[in-house]
């Protein structure tokens, strides 16, 4: 249970994702944000204003998934590192987790990482498709890893095991 | 002391330069009065300069930037005003009936006198009673966030977090960061105390969460070699049966913070005690206002809260000291509704709950005292 030892059951993830019908139409944001905390730079990240207005500092974010085109730019602004884009249309046997990262060393485009779910253990192998650090996301970086296409939705972390 | 050191005067005194001290500093000085910002540190920034993590908050009081850029960006500020004097490697030491406050400064010790004094001296970390805690390798947060952030030295190889807090949460989070093993943290509360988003953040590194658990004692002899951790009932005592042992080199224990406030039992600001403001705290009103006159409070010393309340109430607290002294604040009025309402705003939410409470007693008790 989240609040007994951080990992979110099913129950509690199932009130902020994105329909399945959604998921299958391409990248979409997940944030797995379900407490009304004293933040915001979320709404103010989100260029097309994907994420409702909030009725005051401590709303939970809610995404108007039809908004939302999954382009990822609200990731790095949250110090929660609670958000992250999945896009199942990736490719016919893998999807995309697009995730925060702050650990170093970083993974390289192209390499072989352990996948690791909301536990922190591992479930399956990734490949790092893509790796961000551009200068706005202030030394958060933003990585794509292609994952087995069930396991879109447990992926949460990677390790580097090189 | 050798001889009479000469009394230095301005408007107002600023004592600790973290994120209250700043903006009393900066909008006392924005007025045009002449401020005095001293911090016992060599640096200015106060906790916020070992914040690595990007700030909770709002948008509006740099949420989402990283604490110690923070720090930085409201220092600059601050020195492009020629009024302001910041002093660091100053610590306030006395205050006197007569409205004197002595700091040592490079061994010697000042004498400086306010027209206002603002206190913004942040809070001490409390410590837990266990059995030998006072072993070589048992840490405060606040020490182990000093090593690692500041010093960049490594406090241990494997650790054991004792509170699951916000700060202990964000510092296990950090320890990871920085190549240490967080072997558990533990809670005696049955539920998780920070924010989630930070619980689930170290979860998704390996580091399990074990609420409902409390230290019993630290194993080794010169320096700490392992914990016995043990489960606790509702009635806060030690389950029976229930002890594990942990190997790790270190405890780090992050178990509350409470207000810093000496200067201001010098001072005969009559003090309160509350708990969900972390203990004693003194009296004060909207203003931040002490009832000794001109002697105001912000931050972490007024009770313990979170950095973006810490702004809120400095700025508060610069605004009202300068205008009592007869500065005008642009558009007051305005400026101080704005930011009563953003800290009402802020206080608003669930997590909120418990200073919405503090405070409330704090009023009680005060319009009873006045
Ligand atoms: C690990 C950790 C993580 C945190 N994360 C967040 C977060 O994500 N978001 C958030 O909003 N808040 C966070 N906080 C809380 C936030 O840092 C504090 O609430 C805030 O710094 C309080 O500000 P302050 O100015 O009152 O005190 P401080 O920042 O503690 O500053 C007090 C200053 O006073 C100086 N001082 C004390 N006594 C004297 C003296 N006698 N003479 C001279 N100088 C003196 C000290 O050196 C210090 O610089 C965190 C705190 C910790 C410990
Ligand atoms: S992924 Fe892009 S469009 Fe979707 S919520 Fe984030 S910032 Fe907005
Ligand atoms: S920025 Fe992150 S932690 Fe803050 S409200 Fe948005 S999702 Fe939640």
């Amino acid at each position: 249970m989240l609040d007994k030892d951080g990992v979110p059951t099913k129950e509690e993830l199932l009130k902020q994702l994105p329909s399945e019908e959604r998921l299958d139409r391409g990248p979409v944001v997940v944030i797995e944000c379900f407490q009304e905390i004293p933040c915001d730079p979320c709404y103010y990240s989100c260029r097309r204003r994907a994420i409702r207005e909030f009725a005051d500092i401590n709303s939970i974010p809610i995404v108007d998934f039809e908004r939302c085109n999954g382009c990822t730019l609200c990731i790095s602004s949250c110090p929660g590192l609670a958000i992250f884009v999945v896009d199942k249309t990736y490719s016919e046997e893998s999807a995309l987790v697009i995730m925060p990262y702050e650990l170093l060393p970083l993974p390289e485009e192209g390499e072989e990482v352990a996948c690791l779910d909301r536990r922190g253990e591992e479930v399956c192998k990734g490949r790092v498709v893509n790796i961000r650090t551009r200068k706005m996301q202030d030394k958060t970086a933003v990585i794509s890893v292609a994952v087995p296409k069930e396991m879109v939705m447990e992926v949460r972390n990677i390790r580097v095991t090189s | 002391m050798e001889g009479e050191t000469q009394v230095i005067s301005c408007d107002v005194i600023v004592i600790g330069a973290g994120p209250a001290g700043l903006m009393a500093a900066l909008r006392a000085g924005e007025a045009g009065a002449g401020v005095l910002l001293i911090d016992r540190e060599p640096f200015t920034g106060g906790q916020l300069v070992k914040q690595t993590h990007r700030f909770f908050g709002s948008k509006h009081q740099y949420a989402g930037t990283r604490g110690f850029d923070i720090a930085v960006r409201i220092t600059e500020k601050i020195e492009c005003l020629k009024n302001v004097k910041i002093l660091l490697e100053a610590t306030a030491l006395g205050y006197y009936e007569d409205g004197v406050l002595t700091v040592l400064h490079e061994g010697r010790m000042l004498k400086f006198k306010g027209k206002a004094i603002v206190v913004a001296t942040g809070a001490h970390e409390r410590f837990l009673p266990f059995e030998n805690n006072d072993l070589p390798g048992v840490y405060g947060a606040g020490a182990v966030q000093t090593l690692m952030n500041v010093y960049g030295v490594l406090p241990a190889k494997r650790i054991l977090m004792v509170g699951a807090g916000n700060i202990g949460l964000i510092v296990s989070y950090q320890l990871v960061q920085a190549g240490v093993e967080v072997a558990a943290i533990i809670e005696a509360a049955p539920r998780i105390g920070g924010y989630l988003v930070h619980a689930s953040k170290v979860r998704r590194l390996g580091v399990p969460i074990m609420t409902g658990y409390t230290i019993k004692r630290a194993l080794g002899k010169e320096c700490v070699r392992g914990a016995i951790i043990c489960k606790i009932d509702e009635n806060w005592n030690p389950v029976e049966g229930t002890e594990i042992k942990i190997e790790v080199d270190a405890v780090c224990l992050a178990v509350g913070l409470s207000s810093l406030c000496e200067l201001l039992w010098q001072a005969e600001v009559p003090m309160v005690y509350i708990p969900e403001l972390g203990g004693h705290v003194p009296l004060r009103n909207e203003d931040m206002e002490t009832p000794v006159e001109r002697i105001y409070v912000a931050g972490d010393a007024a009770g313990i809260e979170e950095a973006t309340s810490a702004m809120l109430e400095g700025e508060l607290a610069g605004i009202n000291a300068v205008s009592k002294l007869g500065y005008s604040v642009e558009d007051y009025a305005n400026k101080r509704g704005k930011i009563l309402s953003d800290l009402k705003n802020l206080r608003s939410g669930p997590v909120g709950e418990k200073i919405r409470a503090g405070l409330a007693r704090l009023r009680t008790l005060r319009n009873g005292n006045l």
